[in-house]
């Protein structure tokens, strides 16, 4: 027994030469040898649940679908938890329906934010709940924010309530050049931070570019303390990833190393890479280090800069998530331009809003509306059903679930909300919002606003918020 | 005068044809709220004369010889107010040499008066000005003290002096954040400010003490203080810090009180209202960021106002040396809540007011800025729209009767880089 467990631990610090080593091994070690067994890429899998819905149909409403099209005196039909279709005209309905009468109401997709904080720095924003920066090395790819995302964040319920958002990244925050795995979560209220994890959506990796990174470890005297020793860090990093990866592939067996087998999963495809980059030049150094290493950056957050690149963004298939009117609170932010998102998307790239702030979250739909705006001022005519795709189809391509959520084409998942106007109007919100087909916030019914256990027998549990 | 001048140079610099100094402007035809509370009316029109509003309403005759400026199909109201702000004071927050909100080092406090610090020429005044907003109310933030010194009122005018009025007002913070400056507790807080009250009492008196802990200038900047001809604002969030506040009416009955931030003042709405002391709250709190503001909701606002309080909107805290654009947004989404069902809001012109004369009242400059009627300040705005949707946009803006550029940084990028479509020269040669 105590030579097996020894066999263990040896094959947990040195590498086994060959497959036809392993093969060579006795049954018994060979079962015990855990780094040769295939690894469990979802050890702290999704426990999600589909909450019932009754199959609903709204009528009458303006339907944009998320995906550019726009849908006039539509019904928007749904039930076990996806979406049937959206109809013009008259609608023959069973009797199971619930119908709702939406004359002078929108539908659209639940909004997607592809950047959040919520459950990772939460309110009461305290030291205590702190959770979002792991600041004591500048490649921290072995974090993963679900271990740090408190799902009684009060935050979650006002960004369903007053935003409509029912999908949202969470990530890692930007101290680290490597700040760990992001995790996508439906916005349903629940006991863990499993209780939330989107069903089958990739994890992403967060990167950072510029002035966090440098500022934080160059002001203790350690590397990066420039952007060229941001990119040497990342560089040698992704030597290493490689180096694990071939070994990987060649089935050899290696040392369990969570930082290394995040960045393999990112070389390998399966985790996407999420990266805050706000200057348009560190963003082409980024795109050149891809490719020398041989991966593909999914987004650039913040993205300040993109509408200086936005050919290049479109040429590379590389999504932006912007602000719509964020600017001036940093250096790497001076260059900001109200018009951002529509120079991108007109320039044929991927554009997207974010929010990165647990008050922005709760209006994104006012934020998309300037943008179009401001585009428009600037002459790029853009529709609003097209403007809509920013935080929707957009952001869950750039989160690899678009063929899941981000729009109200059949078969997605049914995160529907009503809204009581025209959402791109500041004087209008969230009527009724669907999450998987079932009605989680009624504006007209008290009983149904998520109270997190944070806020519960406290002053203003349960008010209109 | 010398300030009238200087600004209608400035302006006389950028605006083609500026006709003569003594000059009249009629913008006629437009949708113009006046900014008092009072309904928008339609086909109104807007007289000024010499840099102050003569007349604004309907039937209002345009003067012979007066500048037309058709606004049909526009809406055209004061500039807007930012109510709390830190504007001007900071070209990046996140450079610190060029950040003057605050003065952590100083061996200073309430006497340190911002209205140096405001500069013209960083963008947060351009982007601001461009927005709509021209004036503000600005105040220092802490640094080692529970007083922050002394705020000022000033204009987003492109020209060299932004000040309108300076020393309006003593800024101290209460709450979480006094409490800790302070030393670690409220107890301390309260124990600093009546101190540093009684001090100023002494130094006025002629009898100041040997170990005072204010420096003298700190002590004689709190003066004007105890006979109210300067205002205090003070900084508070939680319900019963606000009630501790206002219990200092009863110890200090000539402070000039105004309190800023007030998250959970719709729990305490009777009493504030009943105390007669204004607020510039902040609009859309509603997570409980502190254990101060656990009762935080949007309908904060609405209740107080529905209550007699007298509020203001204001930035606190919140973006506040840059973003004092979101005023208008921040507004209509009060206008929003009259449609959620449980939501207390405002009305459309209560919280325009809420932008533009309430926070000039509670400054007690209601009778220079914030509004159209005759007399004001001619701040004027002509928006391409209703000025408080997000979809709306600044077309043109006046300060003190002068017509404004409304480029910056921002939009010389957007130019320069609107196509990227390869040219003769690198784009370092757009402009």
């Amino acid at each position: 027994m105590q030579s097996a467990r020894l066999a263990l631990a040896l094959s947990l610090v040195v590498c086994v030469a060959t497959p036809l080593a392993a093969k060579d091994k006795d049954k018994k070690s060979d079962s015990m040898a855990a780094a040769a067994k295939p690894l469990n890429k979802d050890p702290y899998p999704s426990t999600y649940r589909v909450y019932p819905g009754a199959p609903t149909a709204i009528s009458n409403v303006t339907v944009y679908d998320g995906e550019g099209g726009k849908f006039a005196n539509a019904t928007v039909l749904f039930r076990d938890g996806k979406v049937e279709r959206i109809e013009t005209g008259n609608v023959d309905l069973s009797s199971e329906y619930t119908r709702i009468d939406g004359t002078g109401k929108w539908v659209t997709p639940g909004i997607i934010d592809i950047h959040s904080h919520l459950g990772d720095y939460p309110t009461p924003a305290v030291d205590a709940h702190s959770d979002g920066n792991e600041a004591t090395g500048p490649v921290r790819a072995e974090v993963w924010a679900e271990h740090s995302v408190w799902p009684q964040d009060p935050g979650f319920s006002r960004a369903l309530a007053n935003g409509g958002v029912t999908t949202l990244q969470i990530l890692p925050g930007s101290a680290n050049l490597f700040g760990g795995r992001s995790v996508v979560l439906k916005n349903v209220p629940a006991r863990t931070a499993q209780g939330m994890k989107f069903p089958g959506a990739p994890y992403g990796l967060k990167m950072a570019c510029g002035e966090n990174p440098k500022r934080v470890y160059g002001s203790k005297g350690q590397a990066p303390a420039t952007r060229m020793g941001n990119m040497a860090v990342n560089r040698q990093t992704w030597i290493r990833a490689a180096d694990y990866k071939r070994k990987l592939d060649k089935g050899e067996t290696v040392v369990r190393d969570l930082q290394l087998e995040t960045l393999a999963g990112v070389l390998a495809g399966e985790i996407l890479v999420q990266n805050h980059c706000y200057r348009a030049d560190e963003m082409a150094q980024v795109i050149d280090m891809s490719h020398e290493f041989g991966y593909k950056v999914s987004a650039f957050h913040h993205a300040v800069e993109s509408y200086k690149i936005a050919d290049l963004l479109a040429k590379e298939g590389i999504c932006s998530a912007m602000w719509a009117d964020w600017w001036g609170f940093k250096m790497e932010s001076y260059d900001a331009v109200n018009e951002n998102i529509p120079l991108v998307h007109n320039a044929g790239a991927c554009a997207m809003i974010h929010s990165d702030d647990a008050n922005g979250i709760q209006r994104l739909n006012q934020e998309v509306a300037k943008a179009v705006s401001d585009g428009r001022r600037a002459g790029i005519a853009i529709s609003d059903e097209v403007a809509w795709t920013w935080l929707a189809i957009n952001p869950a391509k750039a989160l690899g679930i678009a063929d899941k959520a981000g729009s109200l084409k059949p078969g997605k998942m049914a995160d529907v909300v009503l809204w009581n106007g025209n959402p791109l109007s500041v004087y209008t919100r969230p009527e009724k919002v669907w999450v998987d087909g079932a009605l989680l916030y009624d504006s007209a019914n008290p009983k149904l606003r998520p109270i997190s256990d944070f806020e519960l027998g406290q002053a203003g549990a349960g008010d209109v918020k | 005068m010398s300030r009238l001048l200087t600004s209608f140079l400035a302006g006389a610099a950028l605006t083609l044809g500026c006709p003569a100094l003594a000059q009249t402007i009629a913008i006629t035809g437009g949708k113009v709220v006046i900014g008092d509370g009072s309904a928008p009316i339609d086909n109104g029109t807007v007289i000024v004369t010499n840099g102050r509003v003569v007349a604004a309403g309907r039937g209002v005759a345009v003067p012979a010889g007066a500048q037309t400026i058709d606004a049909s199909g526009k809406w055209v109201t004061p500039g807007i107010v930012a109510g709390f702000s830190r504007l001007g004071l900071a070209a990046v927050d996140a450079v610190d040499a060029a950040n003057d909100t605050t003065a952590s080092n100083s061996p200073f406090s309430a006497s340190l008066d911002i209205a140096s610090a405001v500069n013209p020429d960083v963008q947060s005044i351009a982007v601001s000005r461009a927005a709509g907003v021209t004036r503000a109310i600005v105040a220092p933030q802490i640094g080692s003290s529970i007083f922050a010194g002394l705020g000022a009122v000033i204009d987003t005018g492109s020209d060299p002096d932004p000040v309108t009025k300076a020393r309006v007002f003593q800024f101290v913070e209460f709450g979480e954040t006094g409490a800790r400056r302070a030393g670690g507790s409220r107890p301390a807080l309260y124990a600093s400010f009546r101190n540093a009250l009684s001090e100023a009492r002494d130094l006025a008196a002629g009898t100041r003490k040997d170990d005072a802990q204010l420096k003298r200038p700190d002590a004689a900047a709190l003066v004007p203080l105890l006979n109210g001809s300067m205002r205090l604002i003070i900084h508070v969030e939680g319900a019963h810090d606000i009630l501790a506040v206002l219990a200092l009416k009863a110890e200090y009955p000539q402070l000039n009180l105004v309190l800023a931030g007030v998250t959970e003042g719709w729990r305490v709405a009777r009493q504030l209202a009943a105390s007669k002391v204004p607020v510039i709250a902040s609009a859309l709190n509603n997570l409980p960021s502190s254990f101060e503001q656990l009762a935080s909701t949007q309908s904060n606002v609405g209740r107080m106002r529905a209550a007699g309080v007298q509020v203001a909107i204001g930035m606190i805290d919140d973006d506040d040396t840059r973003q004092a654009q979101y005023s208008m947004q921040y507004a209509g989404n009060l206008v929003a809540l009259a449609r959620v069902p449980g939501a207390t809001g405002l009305t459309w012109d209560q919280a325009f007011a809420a932008i533009s004369s309430a926070p000039a009242e509670v400054i007690g400059m209601g009778g220079e800025i914030g509004s159209l009627r005759a007399g004001r300040r001619g701040d004027v705005v002509i928006w391409s729209g209703d000025p408080l949707e997000v979809t709306t946009a600044a077309e043109r803006v006046w300060i003190d009767g002068v017509e404004q550029p409304l480029t910056s940084h921002q939009t010389g990028l957007r130019s320069r880089y609107k196509s990227l479509a390869p040219d003769d020269l690198p784009q370092a040669y757009k402009r």
